[in-house]
């Protein structure tokens, strides 16, 4: 059965406000916060918000009212492509997956936007802020209501673009401006795997038919591109068969109900798929790889992650919307969106489960010695996307999914208080200079312990019931494979070790940010920061030097959020305890239809209990390991410890060198080719265009010599010639008419002479 | 006594003709050369009449001639009228002093 489609003509409406939003800001933007100040700016922005975020729930209130298998709202807004077998539409879709991304994102970006009135305020391009979040929020749901691939890729550019110009929004700032461009530069890499893979997936969907309409693999696809007049058996058993772009048709195609041998409705796609073989690799396996690439780009995984760090370059707000709560997880979006696709590969899935967890467990390390408080929190924010990569990668795709709705929640909280303490410091960002803004900042310093406790893996707060649960699954995996390696049923345990250090890491590292930063004495303020790193210059009406609290409508959004990252745990509580499915669960099952199909082996109730136990053990242990540590500051243990490390400290403090490794193997050579392109085109390239022009001029000044000299001299010959031989015989005409005669005489003369001397 | 024969009056009309072709043309006087136009027109009319008598008879060859008189009293009638108008231009009847028609 095709997934049935519910119509719903006013879903564009979604995106529509904040497109709407930014087109107002971006074109009167400035003239109306110089006339009107800043209220009617963010007026604008904000009203945009709320009622995308209205519609949203509406949509949601609507599919919650249909049968489970139902809930597909659609709206084709207007075809824009048919060529061959290539359906182009510009349509939204809802299905649970992305009902939920959407929720997430139209939320917290309403509360964002709210918190960045606060923020942002003493902001001279105010306007343009606002313009910049709005567009992003309407690429990113572009992204995730988009139908097909198309429109998801629009999105996909839309917020690169987006997140390129707030990452370096305070673009007289070189560094900055030189960030933005890095995370634009190394989203590319990405997005060129995300087109390859796309494209690969059309072309080996439009493969070889046979007349029994069964997709027939006996035909290589190596070497030969198929026609895209293939036969198209329309509507096989309500089933849409071959090359598609539609997420809606390929799920349809791919669904693993439907590809079992002898249904009826076993259309044979998911065979071909895993059957072909490029130059001996499995197609589908390169497929997803691709598309993974893409992933790694915008989700900032290893090894495309290095942009993220150095996005904190951005304002705190948008660390909190695009670089933690909503654009990064994208990547994972799109695999759990794919799910059958990446279900077919065990391959594609040891990968992502594998460069997910090598990810979580490498950014761990490096953010236990960040002293940047916002740099801290995107070592972390990697560390998590890595942990929803091993959940999706697995094949434990509600997981991984409710770990990026919690994310969601929690990290945008972290970071919100972060800018919060980041104000409150008059725009300090280095933990060693804060210290003891318990006090001073109760309400952030709340909500940041709240938010401390939920990405720790505390078992009442909703980071541990999705953590864990990925861990549990991952523990379960023995269905991975590795390329070159064959099955691992090794690898899903090893993974899950891993990821429990990282966990340990992720408390640790967390609580340390959050003990250096509120408790002990306050190590700032003694010597006065006029406006340090950022460019927006300290113009806060008052020149405090003491660290203040934030005003209400950064510190409410903050409460807001921490109780949302407190709240989601009832979605997600886990079977183990209640004995039937979570509600995140069960809500997104009809979109992912490959993950009843993933063979978990079974584990007994004690020992995933066991694991649970374990895994809340390691977080309390990372937080007592910081507690000792770094709880007050007064402990010297960190300090004896650098010293007698030092080395060990420096590779990790400085990130490994990856970026150092990153600019001698790629923009080192990068930047000899392009001195070689230069040297090439300056030499070569110029002097054969410069030997043209010359030949072209030499045969130029010969033709003209020829005009000139030859045809000119002719033409004017002629004319000389008609000209002296007329003077000359003018004289004949004499006037006198007796002359003329006796020429008369003289050539009757001649003829009579000339009869006797040439007929005789 | 001699019988003239077609040759006899072959060469008088000839001779007629030479005659007043050269009046034609030396003539300055632009009467004269009328005059010398009336020669050439008679020799003409010698040359019809001796044909028409030695060769082919009837009367075709003399109405030719009563013809060329009637055109020779026409031509001198409107060629006077010409001389006379060339008088008025150019109060004098010598064709060399006509020569308007010059380069």
């Amino acid at each position: 059965m095709p997934t049935p489609v519910t119509s719903a003509n006013w879903l564009w409406l979604i995106p529509a406000f904040p497109a709407l939003g930014a087109l107002l800001n971006a074109a009167l933007g400035l003239r109306l916060q110089r006339k009107f100040g800043k209220n009617i700016v963010h007026s604008i922005a904000v009203g945009a918000m709320v009622a995308s975020t209205t519609v949203a729930w509406l949509a949601f209130a609507r599919m919650f009212g249909l049968e489970a298998e139902e809930r597909f709202l659609r709206d084709l807004l207007w075809p824009m492509a048919h060529v061959g077998s290539l359906e182009l539409n510009f349509a939204f879709a809802l299905d649970p997956l992305s009902m939920v991304m959407v929720l997430v994102i139209t939320n917290v970006a309403t509360l964002i936007h709210i918190y960045s009135t606060g923020y942002m305020h003493d902001e001279p391009a105010y306007w343009r802020f606002f313009m910049w979040l709005n567009l992003f929020v309407f690429a990113m749901l572009l992204l995730v209501m988009g139908d097909n691939f198309a429109v998801m890729f629009f999105g996909w550019e839309g917020v690169g673009l987006c997140s390129y110009g707030l990452i370096s929004f305070w673009y007289t700032d070189l560094e900055k401006a030189k960030a933005g461009m890095k995370a634009f530069v190394v989203n590319r890499f990405g997005d060129f795997g995300f087109v390859i893979g796309l494209f690969l997936l059309f072309w080996t969907l439009a493969g070889h038919w046979s007349a029994t309409s069964k997709f027939s693999s006996d035909t290589r696809v190596s070497g030969r591109i198929p026609g895209s007049a293939t036969l198209l058996p329309a509507q096989e058993h309500g089933i849409k068969i071959g090359p598609t772009i539609d997420f809606r048709e390929l799920k349809d195609q791919l669904n693993p109900e439907h590809n079992k041998a002898g249904t009826p409705e076993d259309v044979g796609i998911a065979q071909h798929l895993t059957h072909e073989t490029i130059w001996g690799v499995p197609v589908i396996f390169l497929i997803c790889l691709f598309l993974f690439v893409g992933a790694t780009g915008k989700s900032a995984q290893i090894p495309l992650y290095v942009w993220l760090p150095d996005a904190m370059a951005g304002p705190t707000p948008v660390s909190a919307l695009i670089h933690a709560a909503t654009m990064v997880t994208a990547g994972v979006y799109m695999v759990a969106r794919l799910n059958f696709l990446f279900a077919l590969s065990p391959m594609a899935m040891g990968v992502v489960a594998t460069v997910g967890c090598l990810t979580a467990i490498f950014a761990a390390t490096i953010g236990f010695f960040q002293y940047d408080i916002k740099k801290v929190l995107a070592y972390s924010t990697v560390s998590q996307l890595g942990f929803m990569f091993i959940g999706v990668g697995t094949g434990a795709y509600w997981a991984g999914v409710f770990h990026l709705f919690t994310h969601a929640f929690f990290k945008a909280c972290l970071f919100l208080g972060s800018g919060s303490v980041i104000m409150g410091c008059h725009h300090e960002q280095d933990m060693r200079k804060m210290g003891g803004l318990w006090k001073k900042m109760p309400r952030t310093a709340w909500t940041y312990l709240l938010a401390c406790m939920a990405i720790a893996g505390m078992p009442w707060m909703s980071g541990f019931y999705s953590k864990d649960e990925i861990l549990g699954k991952a523990y379960a995996s023995g269905h991975l494979a590795l390329p070159g390696l064959g099955a691992t049923p090794w690898l899903g345990p090893t993974i899950w070790a891993v990821g429990l250090v990282a966990a340990f890491g992720t408390a640790y590292y967390m609580f340390r940010s959050f003990y250096m930063t509120f408790t002990g004495e306050y190590r700032g303020g003694t010597d006065h920061h006029d406006a340090p790193a950022s460019a927006h210059h300290d113009a806060h009406g008052h020149h405090a030097h003491e660290p203040h609290e934030s005003p209400a409508q950064m510190t409410l959004v903050l409460i807001a959020l921490a109780a949302a990252a407190f709240g989601a745990l009832f979605l997600g509580i886990p079977e183990a305890w209640t004995g039937h499915e979570p509600l995140f669960a069960k809500w997104l099952e009809p979109s992912l239809p490959a993950a009843a199909h993933i063979p978990f082996s079974e584990t007994p109730k004690s020992v995933e209990l066991g694991l649970m136990a374990l895994s809340v053990l390691i977080g309390l242990c990372g937080w007592g390991l910081a507690h000792v540590l770094y709880f007050n500051n007064k402990s010297t243990v960190p300090a004896r410890l650098l010293a007698q490390f030092p080395r060990v400290h420096k590779v990790i403090f400085n990130k490994y060198y990856v970026d150092e490794f990153y600019d001698a193997i790629i923009i080192r050579p990068a930047l000899v080719l392009k001195e070689i392109c230069f040297w090439i085109d300056r030499n070569i390239i110029d002097g054969l265009v410069n030997l043209v022009g010359l030949i072209v001029r030499i045969f130029a000044n010969i033709d003209g010599a020829i005009d000139k000299y030859l045809v000119d001299g002719l033409v004017n010959f002629t004319g000389f010639a008609v000209m002296e031989s007329g003077r000359r015989i003018r004289r004949l005409q004499t006037g006198h008419i007796q002359n003329y005669l006796y020429g008369a005489l003289g050539g009757a003369l001649v003829f009579v002479v000339l009869n006797y001397v040439v007929l005789k | 006594m001699i019988t003239p024969t077609l040759v006899h009056f072959l060469i008088v009309g000839a001779l007629l003709f030479t005659l007043g072709f050269i009046c034609v043309l030396t003539r300055r006087n632009a009467v004269g050369i009328l005059m010398g136009v009336e020669l050439i027109l008679n020799a003409a009319n010698v040359n019809f009449v001796a044909f028409n008598h030695y060769v082919a008879g009837g009367l075709a060859g003399q109405m030719f001639g009563v013809f060329v008189i009637v055109l020779a009293a026409a031509e001198a009638a409107v060629g006077l009228a010409i001389v006379v108008s060339i008088y008025q231009t150019f109060r004098s009847i010598d064709v060399t002093d006509v020569d308007l028609m010059r380069e």
